[in-house]
């Protein structure tokens, strides 16, 4: 096996005019599976017997906070590609993930407390997941503010990869802490081996939603990679060629 | 500069020559005889650790400014909530180890600051020693200078909001061994952030979601021997997270302080 398609990811224009070619090829069945699953889950979906259609906010909820973590992991995987080859183009994968990834655990905060209100009665409850949901959005934030802090963007390149994963090893710990602080959210319904507890007329718009999630989160990213690739190599004289050559 | 004398002090520190030996690739023979064997990482990190002990205690001030600032957290609950000790008993746990984190976290600014100002952590960093194990001999030393005074400090505090004394051997050892996760935690944050000019607020941010899991065990744990039960599997969890703590966060510091200093 050769290792050159790995080392080509090293080069920006390469990965610049590889990203440009790719995103389409997320951000159509994105667009496609996240049409389809909200009108799978908010119109043909049957109400929820208990919840009745507040239940119907799962259908963003659930692919925020799971793609909140997705988010977290990718660019902890990039942060370290970036850590340990010393890949520039790593690096700014991982910058790009951060305000996407801290959006996604926003969105799910808000979402999670728009459901509570009708559910538990008040906006807030201090639930095990979204507390930890809580201190992902701090992590990401401290992320970022870390980033920013360092004017230099090699060394604020390195010393946030660092906090990356630092911050993915203490992810679980932090989860597993506040579940055994409290549990008193429903236990997970979706995420279980034996048979699902929800029917498949609600289950399938759900998984397209997840799966559309992911997609719009390579299509983002691979928009927002561009822009980093082009602030970071503004200098560099592909960009002329690339840039105003059309 | 009290820094650069009591370095100079402590001048046969054998960091610096096996740093030469270590850059030049050997030694010569006089300098083989000088020295009977090279300084280990142990050795290094065991003079690192009495340094930075001798520095603080020739500045003993700056040591009891976060005892003072725990004491004084610990007494606006009080004034803020109500004088009944019925109540502040149900919070104390919570009150003694937010105040804690707070002051561990005022603590950490004086981790690497003055090293980083005077050039000490590059030396280290050049040192050719560990600087692992440097970093670990560091933390130990700010434990030992803030986190035990805090563990003996915690149970005056604690009775202070009604807890009684038979609960006191409990608060010492769970702050004592919440504060190593603390400290290594903090270790991390504070090195990450070296030359950032006022990184206070920032260090907290990155400080504090980290330090989450310690304040729910030390929490809980001081609430289990305040109300006179088994506090025996919190401390076992604060203790995992210690050891976790010693394990990695050494590693990391070095790393963020590499960085630091390029």
């Amino acid at each position: 096996m050769t290792w050159t398609w790995f080392h080509r990811l090293g080069s920006p224009p390469y990965v610049y005019a590889l990203a440009e070619r790719l995103t389409p090829w997320f951000a159509w069945p994105a667009a496609l599976l996240i049409v389809g699953g909200l009108w799978g889950g908010l119109v043909l979906a049957p109400p929820d017997y208990q919840q009745g259609d507040g239940f119907r906010i799962i259908y963003v909820h659930a692919p925020s906070a799971w793609m909140s973590l997705m988010v977290y992991t990718t660019m902890a995987v990039a942060a370290a590609v970036g850590l340990i080859w010393r890949m520039k183009v790593a690096h700014a994968v991982a910058a790009s993930c951060a305000p996407i990834g801290a959006s996604f655990t926003f969105a799910a905060l808000v979402t999670g407390a728009l459901w509570g209100q009708p559910m538990w009665g008040t906006y807030w409850e201090w639930d095990p997941r979204l507390t930890s949901e809580l201190v992902l959005l701090f992590l990401y934030l401290g992320y970022m503010g870390l980033r920013a802090g360092i004017e230099d963007t090699q060394r604020a390149d390195r010393a946030s990869a660092v906090l990356a994963v630092v911050g993915v090893v203490n992810v679980p710990i932090i989860h597993y802490s506040v579940t055994w602080w409290n549990s008193l959210h429903q236990a997970p319904s979706v995420m279980r081996l034996d048979k699902p507890t929800i029917p498949a007329s609600m289950l399938v718009p759900l998984l397209m939603m997840l799966l559309g999630f992911t997609l719009y989160f390579a299509a983002i990213l691979l928009v927002r990679l561009r822009a980093e690739i082009l602030s970071r190599e503004r200098a560099a004289s592909w960009i002329r060629a690339e840039v105003f050559a059309t | 500069m009290p820094g650069s004398s009591a370095a100079g002090a402590l001048a046969p520190l054998p960091a610096p020559r096996s740093a030469e030996q270590a850059l030049t690739g050997a030694a010569t023979v006089a300098d083989m005889e000088a020295s009977a064997r090279p300084a280990s990482a142990l050795d290094a990190a065991r003079l690192a650790l009495l340094r930075d002990l001798q520095l603080a205690f020739r500045r003993r001030a700056q040591l009891v400014q976060p005892l003072a600032f725990f004491a004084m957290v610990t007494m606006l609950f009080p004034l803020a909530i109500s004088p009944e000790l019925a109540r502040l008993r149900e919070i104390a746990p919570g009150v003694l180890w937010v105040a804690a984190l707070l002051a561990s976290l005022l603590a950490l600014e004086f981790l690497f600051r003055d090293d980083a100002h005077d050039g000490t952590l590059e030396q280290y960093a050049l040192s050719g020693q560990s600087l692992t194990a440097l970093m670990f001999a560091k933390t130990a030393a700010h434990w030992l200078l803030t986190g035990l005074p805090l563990a003996l400090m915690a149970p005056l505090a604690a009775l202070s909001l009604g807890a009684s004394a038979a609960a006191i051997p409990g608060i010492v050892v769970a702050v004592a061994v919440g504060s190593v996760a603390l400290s290594l935690i903090g270790s991390i944050g504070a090195a990450l952030t070296l030359g950032i000019k006022r990184s206070g607020a920032l260090l907290s941010l990155l400080t504090l979601p980290l330090s989450m899991p310690v304040l729910i065990f030390g929490a809980r744990a001081t609430q289990l021997a305040i109300g006179g039960a088994s506090f025996l599997a919190p401390l076992e969890l604060l203790g995992a997270l210690a050891v976790l703590g010693v394990t990695l966060a050494p590693l990391a510091a070095a790393a963020a302080v590499r960085i630091s200093l390029e």
